[in-house]
């Protein structure tokens, strides 16, 4: 294993149903992610990029092929080590998934206090300082409802950035948003990830975002057609 | 509370959070526990009420062993028994004293008042058969018609109850004879009766014309000092040997009664089922409130699942939501319990209150019983499938 790499996917196949339903998804997907780098994943609706991000970031089990994960095998691993796994990645969504009873600040503790043993006054320091970071510091005790679709998204990047996770995986992030606050929160993705050098896999359909990136794939009917890696 | 929760937790509250978020389902969900509540207090207030009154008359006498006909299941219940099981009973070197209880209901009439009292005939002679408080005072018996009234029975005043005494005596009319209570004590109003009375075994016959001096309700013995109760109450058995008597300790005599009352009365099974209902109430509540909390929220369940939160975690938030209405709840219900007993109470006359006891009992009962509920709840929350959110 290179150790260079936060993910090394040989020979990935996925199926979904069973008996005379079950269908293959994915093919053969070979992947490696270098520490560090921003990675876009592109492909028309359906051709399985989403499936791709649930079995890398430990949603899903591996069916078929070897997935190492920071030196971890993902194929057979428990739900209890996948769980475990999974506190040191971020995710942000398509739609935020805010708590609605919890404030910004809250919702931001919640993505540092899911690893045990960190002080209830760090966790809000280390919360308001990453709202602090998406441009949300006059906005902590605002509860979902009270902020915009551009704001909520930034809450979840907060969140999702807060724990500083080895890796980030975003699934069209901006597909709900307006152009300007699309581009902030990609901004955001891009800029923050590179400060902390987290690793970022990228599902977007955003033309803006692939001159950001250093690696784009492609992905069409559940292969990986092509790999275009930015100078 | 939120700092509370967040110190016992040892994390952000969300259970609480996320409850009082939804302010009136929140608060109709704290009114359905309270109701719940309410419920098992007064049921248990009137089951505790009814051992207060069964114990009450059994306190009257001072005995080791009664002996009673098979059908008394209560004091005041079954057939007569022969004296002369009690000069057989003599026969054992332990039995020091006997004597036998007259009991039979007589209306008091005076006035207005118009109530039914619990009549004990005994035997003037001897005190050391009843408590301190009928001892003292028992030797006025000797003289016919005489009486010892119960001052806390339902219906005599406590100023005319307070104003007896043998220079200023009351008279009232009973069984077409007119008694005169010289003296009182302190009995009480129960299910069965107003009160009570005491009287001389002969004022008793000539009372009830139709009762024998041969044939007294029960018989009560003395031990001699350091015997053996159930030892000698088996050797009575033996010595005895009558299916249609029962010979038992005095207290298990006593112990037997509530037992029946509880058990077998209607009255005692309809408010033991209440309580039942009460707690089943207090369980469907609470589960359809943190069930339908769970529903709501599985998307960001499911999403705290992603962020690596385990099963405990999740179980962590239902219990301490179960735990918050559980105890919200609990703190309405004890204030509203205890009114509504206080009130029933000063209604019925019967000892209804409130007790330490009660209350620790319903709050352990209704925090076991709302974790209970939510770890019930908890089972959906297995449909929170992250795979799901992207
Ligand atoms: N949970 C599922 N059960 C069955 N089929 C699924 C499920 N999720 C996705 N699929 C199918 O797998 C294929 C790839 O889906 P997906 O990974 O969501 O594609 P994309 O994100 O690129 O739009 C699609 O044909 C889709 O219908
Ligand atoms: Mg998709």
């Amino acid at each position: 294993m290179n150790s260079s790499m936060i993910i090394e996917a040989r020979g990935m196949n996925h199926w979904f149903g069973t008996g005379e339903a079950r269908k293959q998804v994915l093919f053969d997907i070979d992947l490696s992610l270098p520490r560090g780098s921003f990675t876009v994943l592109m492909g028309p609706s359906g051709s399985g990029k989403t499936t791709v991000l649930t079995l890398l970031g430990c949603l899903r089990g591996v069916q078929d092929g070897s997935v190492q994960l920071m030196g971890h095998a993902l194929k057979g691993a428990t739900e209890a080590e996948l769980t475990v796994l999974r506190q040191r990645l971020g995710f942000i969504f398509q739609s935020h998934n805010l708590h609605e009873s919890l404030t910004a600040l809250q919702n931001v503790v919640m993505g540092v206090q899911v690893r045990p043993g960190v002080a209830d006054d760090l966790a809000r320091r280390a919360a308001a300082q990453a709202l602090g970071l998406v441009g949300l510091s006059d906005r902590l005790d605002y509860l979902p409802a009270n902020l915009s679709g551009g704001q909520k998204q930034r809450v979840a990047v907060a969140r999702a950035l807060v724990g500083n996770p080895d890796m980030i995986l975003a699934d069209e992030p901006t597909a709900a948003l307006d152009k300007d606050s699309a581009a902030d929160v990609v901004d955001l993705l891009k800029r923050l990830g590179a400060a902390r050098g987290t690793t970022t896999l990228l599902v977007t359909h955003d033309n803006r975002i692939l001159d950001r990136a250093d690696r784009i794939l492609t992905l069409e009917d559940g292969r990986i057609v092509t790999t275009t890696d930015n100078p | 509370m939120s700092r509370i929760l967040q110190w016992l937790f040892g994390r952000l509250p969300i259970g609480w959070l996320q409850l009082s978020h939804k302010r009136g389902r929140f608060m109709a969900a704290l009114s359905g526990v309270a109701f719940a509540n309410v419920l098992v207090f007064v049921q248990l207030g009137i089951m505790n009420s009814m051992a207060t009154a069964t114990l009450r008359p059994y306190a009257f006498f001072n005995a080791d062993i009664m002996i009673s006909a098979a059908d008394a299941n209560a004091l005041a219940e079954g057939e007569n028994v022969a004296r002369q099981w009690m000069l057989r009973a003599f026969a054992d070197p332990d039995v020091i004293a006997g004597t036998g209880l007259f009991i039979a209901n007589a209306p008091l009439k005076r006035g207005d008042t118009d109530i039914s009292l619990t009549t004990f005939g005994i035997d003037p002679s001897q005190p050391q058969f009843v408590a301190p408080q009928i001892a003292g005072n028992i030797a006025s018996l000797q003289v016919q018609d005489v009486a010892i009234l119960d001052r806390l029975a339902r219906g005599i005043s406590k100023e005319a109850a307070a104003a007896i005494r043998p220079q200023t005596p009351l008279s009232f009319e009973t069984q077409n004879r007119t008694l005169t209570a010289l003296n009182t004590f302190a009995g009480g109003g129960g299910f069965g009766g107003d009160g009570y009375m005491f009287v001389s075994n002969q004022t008793f016959l000539s009372l009830f014309a139709s009762r024998s001096s041969a044939a007294p309700d029960h018989i009560l013995l003395r031990l001699r000092p350091g015997a053996d109760v159930a030892t000698v109450a088996e050797r009575l058995r033996i010595l005895i040997s009558d299916d249609s008597l029962r010979i038992r300790s005095y207290g298990d005599a006593a112990q037997e009664d509530l037992r029946y009352q509880q058990t077998k009365r209607p009255t005692g099974i309809i408010f033991g089922f209440g309580v039942l209902i009460g707690v089943l109430v207090g369980l469907v509540i609470v589960y359809q409130v943190l069930s339908a909390d769970v529903a709501d929220h599985l998307r960001e369940y499911a999403t705290f699942k992603a962020m690596g939160y385990g099963p405990r975690f999740f179980l962590g938030i239902v219990v301490e939501e179960a735990l918050v209405l559980g105890v919200l709840g609990f703190l309405p219900g004890l204030v509203v319990g205890t009114g509504i007993l206080t009130l029933m109470g000063k209604a019925t006359t019967l000892p209804l209150a409130m007790t330490p006891g009660m209350a620790v009992t319903v709050f352990a009962g209704t925090v076991v019983f709302s974790v209970l509920s939510g770890v019930i709840a908890t089972r959906r929350l297995a449909a929170a499938d992250p795979a799901d959110l992207f």
